[in-house]
């Protein structure tokens, strides 16, 4: 059996009982990272949560070290969980401590925080590594996530965990909506907006945390940013971005997990990040809202109707055409010929488009307070925004102009 | 200990580590105000991916292929970086996020889809380095420095370091008026005739060297701890730009110096026979100089928080 056979069993959960526990705690995760990391971005605070999981590493090395102290083996899985969270938690008041008290800004305080305790997790790996020796195997994985191996209590608790987080996100999502959108608005209606940026955090921790077996501590970031960030393509709309994001994130773990599962030498934590990436990188060209494609489209578009209106006019004027795209835009419309003389269908047209000119003129003469002229672009035909009465009104002044003069 | 052995176990690392740290901490003054601190961060992240592209095509662990890989993989960060937060419209924060995590992300998928079992290219070196192995074997003791056979000898690194250093140290001095206009009042700068996006270009150029020159020799998350930890040390101390420049080389020295001899031989003061981590532990000084700059640093607060706070 190849491994494209293994990789579609594995996304039907007929893979053996290990592979289908892990894609769904990797589903799970993502779907909490996703949801979680939409408040994170919303707040524009996506780099606080890489401090946050960089800061780990020593709590679980503590934690090992004290456990191996007390007589256990050190490698007790919720043991480990704790001390990485409580030095996530630690790093995660100090960046908020150093950007509110010193006059370093917040990007300072989280490249301090990370590195420090990224290298003072390192020195303590090390203080394990030659007091203990051969034991922390197991602490070297939490770097870049290792499921091979995976107990089904882990897999219960990561499953646990992603609920939790899941419906802490959703209990939560009226004050971290606003305290996202407008902060002060928040605290005017009562709402502590220190508190609500700390609860935004905890969840990235809880993710980070449970993410640690899994994912890794350095990539596990990606799992509370990409989501939201592809997710935004797609929703100008709030609950829409979590529930977008949410299952851009269970997508990219649920794929990820089963690509690793199946392929020879597909690191878990890096496959699920490159599948988060690659949604993320087809939003970016497809989404109709904000997509690159779809802009291109429109802008082309755009330059299209301009040309189209510009040459119309050159005609009802009988100016010459000289420009290439002018040329081309009205041949295809068959207003003109190929030897650039105009046809039947192209001069009335073009005396439309005069007309429509004159009569635009003549609204906008003096009348700026109108909310309706205010989208004049000069593209739109004025029967699409004025009613015929109104435009009956502008074409008798502008006879009564044409009489005058 | 006996100079001699000084000289081929310790001199080298020190002066390395002292080199990495200087030449990363001058950028990362800039950076810092320009509040650019995690362009440092994305950076070293994609070291990793750049050095493992660069040995599937040349097929060798060299110095030199190795650092111009990096080096392209940084300025491909940061375009790319540039590209996703204009047509997303998104923070930068975000988009870097998105790019340095996938970066490295592939090359961790990379190095493990390649045949590295035979060369030393591993994601723990790319990240902590190897500043201990970094000794000066055909040393003698201190006349060595005099000895040109003994010089022939001398780690790679360590010249290559010392080069970073004074090219760095030189644009500094060469943009430094350029620089710290742009960085304060870009309008300003413009006004003036200043390029500022040539001058933003050559900051994050220059950062790119520095860490990448850095990261052959100590791994990334010293590269990291110094871009941001000794200047922003620094800031706290004074206002003025030449002395936070000056008080971050000092604090990068002393990190540097310290952090070694603590990793070195501090463990032997508890009756362990072993060291741990020096790049671990340098970064581990650097924090503590900063946590302490950001207790008692005279100048820690905003203006008008000095009342407030109280």
């Amino acid at each position: 059996m190849n491994g494209l056979d293994i990789f579609f069993e594995a996304l039907t959960l007929r893979a053996g009982y290990n592979s289908a526990l892990v894609a769904i705690g990797a589903a799970l995760l993502g779907i909490a990272g996703g949801g979680a990391g939409a408040f994170i971005f919303l707040r524009k605070r996506a780099l606080v949560s890489d401090a946050v999981s960089h800061a780990t590493l020593p709590g679980i090395a503590i934690a090992f070290i004290v456990m191996a102290a007390l007589g256990g083996t050190g490698r007790w899985m919720p043991g480990l969980l704790a001390g990485s969270a409580i030095s996530a938690a630690a790093g995660l008041l100090i960046v908020e401590w150093m950007a509110r008290r010193t006059r370093l800004s917040e990007d300072a305080a989280i490249g301090a925080v990370l590195s420090v305790f990224f290298g003072l997790g390192i020195v303590l790996l090390t203080v394990i590594q030659t007091s203990s020796s051969g034991q922390q195997a197991g602490l070297g994985s939490f770097l870049l996530g290792s499921t091979a191996g995976m107990l089904i209590s882990e897999a219960y608790t990561i499953a646990a965990a992603g609920a939790v987080a899941a419906i802490l996100v959703f209990a939560m999502r009226k004050p971290m909506t606003l305290v996202a959108f407008d902060p002060d608005f928040a605290s005017a209606n009562g709402f502590n907006v220190r508190l609500t940026d700390i609860a935004i955090l905890t969840l990235s921790l809880i993710v980070t945390v449970i993410g640690l077996k899994v994912v890794g501590l350095i990539l596990i970031v990606a799992l509370l940013i990409i989501p939201p960030v592809a997710a935004r393509f797609w929703t100008d709309r709030v609950d829409w971005l979590i529930l977008i994001s949410a299952g851009i994130g269970g997508a990219a773990g649920y794929l990820g997990a089963a690509a690793s599962s199946a392929f020879e030498g597909f690191p878990t934590g890096p496959v699920i990040v490159l599948v988060a990436f690659f949604l993320f990188l087809g939003s970016l060209l497809l989404s109709p809202l904000r997509g690159a494609l779809a802009s291109a489209l429109r802008h082309w578009q755009f330059r299209r109707r301009v040309h189209e209106r510009q040459g119309l006019l050159a005609l009802a004027r009988n100016e010459p055409i000289l420009d290439g795209l002018t040329l081309s835009v009205l041949r295809r419309a068959g207003s003109i010929r190929r030897d650039g003389v105009a046809t039947l269908s192209g001069r009335a047209a073009a005396a439309k488009a005069l007309q429509d000119e004159a009569r635009w003129a003549e609204a906008l003469r003096g009348k700026t307070d109108n909310p309706i002229l205010e989208q004049y672009d000069g593209l739109t035909p004025i029967e699409d925004l004025l009613t015929a009465d109104q435009i009956a009104e502008l074409d008798r002044r502008l006879a009564r102009l044409e009489a005058a003069t | 200990m006996g100079g001699a052995e000084f000289v081929q176990l310790s001199l080298t690392p020190i002066l390395i580590g002292l080199f990495a740290s200087i030449a990363c901490a001058l950028p990362g003054n800039f950076l810092l105000l320009r509040r650019q601190a995690l362009i440092g961060d994305a950076i070293s992240h994609v070291v990793l991916p750049g050095i493992v592209v660069a040995f599937l095509i040349t097929g060798t662990v060299a110095a030199w292929p190795m650092m111009a890989g990096a080096a392209v993989a940084a300025i491909v960060a940061v375009l790319l970086i540039e590209i996703i937060r204009r047509l997303g419209r998104i923070e930068s924060g975000a988009a870097m996020g998105v790019v340095f995590t996938t970066l490295f992300a592939a090359g961790v998928l990379l190095l493990e889809q390649s045949d590295t079992s035979s060369v030393h290219l591993d994601v723990e070196h790319a990240l902590y380095g190897n500043l201990e192995s970094l000794i000066w074997f055909d040393a003698t003791g201190w006349g060595s420095l005099f000895d040109p056979e003994a010089l022939a000898g001398l780690p790679p690194q360590l010249p290559r370091m010392a080069l970073a250093v004074v090219g760095l140290v030189l644009f500094t001095l060469l943009l430094w008026k350029e620089l710290a206009i742009s960085t304060f009042d870009a309008v300003f700068a413009q006004a003036i005739g200043i390029r500022t996006g040539l001058v933003s270009f050559a900051l994050v150029v220059a950062t790119a060297i520095a860490a990448v020159a850095a990261f052959d020799a100590v791994g990334s998350i010293i590269v990291i701890a110094m871009f941001i930890c000794p200047p922003a040390a620094a800031r706290l101390m004074t206002d003025s730009l030449p002395r936070q420049v000056w008080w971050s080389v000092g604090f990068a020295s002393l990190s540097a110096v310290l952090g070694y001899v603590l990793a070195g031989y501090g463990p032997g003061w508890f009756g362990s026979p072993h060291s741990v981590s020096a790049a671990g532990m340098i970064a581990t000084v650097s924090g503590v100089i900063l946590a302490i700059a950001c207790l008692f640093g005279p100048k820690r607060r905003r203006v008008g928080q000095a009342i407030e706070a109280r």
